[in-house]
């Protein structure tokens, strides 16, 4: 369960970071983002997979818990 | 010299490697790679921020050296106390030139050394008492000073003091911030976790110190110059600039720095990082909690300027972006001067580089500006985003070394055959003595500022007061030149 820190970059685009692994990453899709309802899957620019619990939209940049579905190619 | 091709590059890692045993093989072998700049992600090609290899040689620091030297030594109002044995301070002290004003021992103190010298019985009998004492002391011999911290060398840690709860006590004592930093030399893998640490001990001990004090006077134009450490003034030569185009510096981390900036940098706009490896968390914590932005910048070379002064006035309205413009445009006759002078002496040379923080690849530009190609670079400490910023500056099949060992790196230069290599002081010698111009590029040698355009002018003449100095025709033993041998076969 690593901490992810989160904020949108200047076109708007979700930007993932994980401290501890000096991650910094584009998200390529986010699975709920919508007015009332933000979380679910997302999946980064590197094709890793990450869970969020659904939450309402939070105001970025912020940290959350992310769950790690799958890691991509490695 | 030719460049290298990609399999020549390949290569020689190849043949650098075959020295090692299987293990240490295999593990050097991710920290070495052939720079490719279409790759978008360095973790495809080079791994960094691992533990170094027993048995080799490198050049790292420890994250003692990370908070104390770097990151909180340069507050010049605070006194930090180098907490253990008198070696770790006192090897370190005033050797990275941060310069600051103020007369020091009565309102500043950043090149003296405070410790608790530890010796055996403290070891035994535990230091809290000792260190008590020594806030104490410093509040009555150093009235003025602004706060104390208190950096753990790795006894500390090993021996279980609490000085967080001294800390505490200080506090109330002497009615001044007193800060415990965990950053004992043991931790982490380098200096690096060093800079981590003292970044999250600035989080949690001095940024929120003036929350909802709204006593300090905001401008719209207010912004931090966060990870410039001031060496041979180069924060000072970054600071006119961004002044000269309308902005506010409301703060300096830390070269000449003071404690009351930093406490007021979360009242700025924009937080402007040089040193990406070493402050980027901070950075990253204000712009959660107060909702600052940051931006990384690069105030080496004229070219790299420009562009970073067009990137920070954009932040902002049309008042600084024509204020970046006028800056650009007063020193163009200044510093296509300084390229005039200098470019065709150094026109083509090759250099490599092996360096920390944000050097290996922010100095890349202000070579290029004169004309010099960078076909070699390496961090010492350097983590995968350094590295992702690194391989697009970088020309394609050249080398990327991460925590080189002296090893590799003299075998490295052998082949590749430099004109000039900018590394450390421990490198210094042997290159020298290989008969190859070397620049220290940690302090400027002695030299420097080497940001802003000031600094650009200082940065050409020492490249070419080192590269084409004649003593590098002088190294070798006249006998043992070509010509040399000529004439004692005459003189036989
Ligand atoms: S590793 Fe420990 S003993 Fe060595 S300089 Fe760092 S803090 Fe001091």
């Amino acid at each position: 369960m690593p901490s992810v820190m989160l904020k949108k970059n200047s076109e708007g685009k979700l930007i993932f970071y994980v401290p501890k692994k000096d991650l910094e990453e584009v998200a390529e899709s986010v699975e709920f983002d919508t007015a009332d309802k933000w979380g679910g899957e997302v999946l980064l620019a590197d094709g890793s997979k990450y869970y969020f619990e659904p939450i309402a939209p939070p105001d970025f940049p912020i940290t959350l818990r992310a769950k790690r579905l799958d890691s991509g190619e490695e | 010299m030719a460049a290298l091709t990609k399999e020549e590059t390949e290569a020689l890692i190849q043949e650098v490697l075959e020295i090692y045993p299987e293990q240490a093989k295999k593990d050097r072998a991710k920290h070495l790679a052939v720079n490719d700049p279409t790759l978008e992600k360095s973790n495809k090609c080079i791994t960094s921020n691992r533990k170094s290899q027993p048995g080799v040689m490198t050049i790292r620091g420890c994250a003692y050296a990370g908070s104390k030297g770097v990151v909180w030594g340069p507050i010049k109002d605070m006194i930090h106390i180098s907490h253990g044995p008198v070696g770790c301070g006192q090897y370190s002290r005033a050797g990275r030139r941060n310069y600051y004003v103020g007369t020091t021992g009565v309102n500043t103190f950043g090149t003296m050394n405070f410790t608790s010298d530890f010796t055996e019985k403290d070891i035994v009998f535990g230091g809290d008492k000792k260190l008590a004492k020594i806030i104490t002391e410093i509040e009555g011999l150093f009235p003025l000073h602004k706060g104390i911290s208190i950096q753990s060398e790795c006894p500390i840690g090993l021996i279980g003091d609490d000085i967080e709860a001294v800390a505490k006590k200080g506090n109330k004592e002497i009615d001044k911030p007193v800060i415990p930093v965990r950053c004992e030399g043991f931790r982490g893998v380098s200096q690096s976790l060093g800079h981590h640490i003292a970044n999250d001990a600035i989080r949690d001990w001095v940024l929120g110190n003036r929350d909802g004090d709204e006593s300090f006077p905001t401008t719209p134009y207010d912004v931090a110059v966060i990870g410039d450490y001031n060496i041979g003034g180069d924060a000072w030569a970054s600071r006119t600039l961004l002044e000269e185009m309308g902005l506010r510096v409301v703060a300096q981390w830390s070269g000449d720095g003071t404690l009351a900036e930093i406490e007021n940098t979360p009242k700025v706009k924009l937080n402007l990082i040089h040193c990406y490896r070493s402050m980027n968390y901070i950075a990253r914590h204000m712009e959660e909690k107060y909702k600052i932005p940051w931006i990384e910048y690069n105030f080496f070379g004229p070219t790299k300027i420009a562009e970073s002064l067009r990137r920070i006035a954009s932040h902002f309205d049309d008042t600084i972006k024509e204020g970046a413009e006028r800056v650009i445009k007063r020193y163009e006759a200044e510093y296509q001067a300084v390229i005039d002078k200098y470019k065709p002496r150094l026109e083509g040379k090759r250099v490599m580089l092996y360096i920390g923080g944000l050097r290996p690849r922010h100095v890349i530009g202000a070579y290029e500006d004169l004309g010099m190609e960078v076909v070699g670079t390496g961090y010492e400490f350097g983590h995968n985003d350094d590295y992702d910023r690194t391989i697009k500056e970088m020309g394609n099949a050249t080398l990327l070394y991460d925590d080189v060992t002296g090893y590799e790196f003299e075998e490295f230069v052998k082949r590749v055959q430099p004109d000039l290599i900018g590394s450390g002081i421990k490198e210094k010698y042997i290159f020298q003595k290989m008969g190859i111009p070397f620049r220290q590029m940690h302090s400027w040698d002695y030299s420097g500022p080497y940001h802003g355009y000031d600094g650009f002018a200082i940065f050409a003449r020492d490249m070419d007061m080192t590269l084409n100095n004649p003593c590098w025709k002088q190294v070798k033993a006249p006998w043992k030149t070509e010509a040399g041998s000529e004439d004692v076969k005459i003189a036989a």
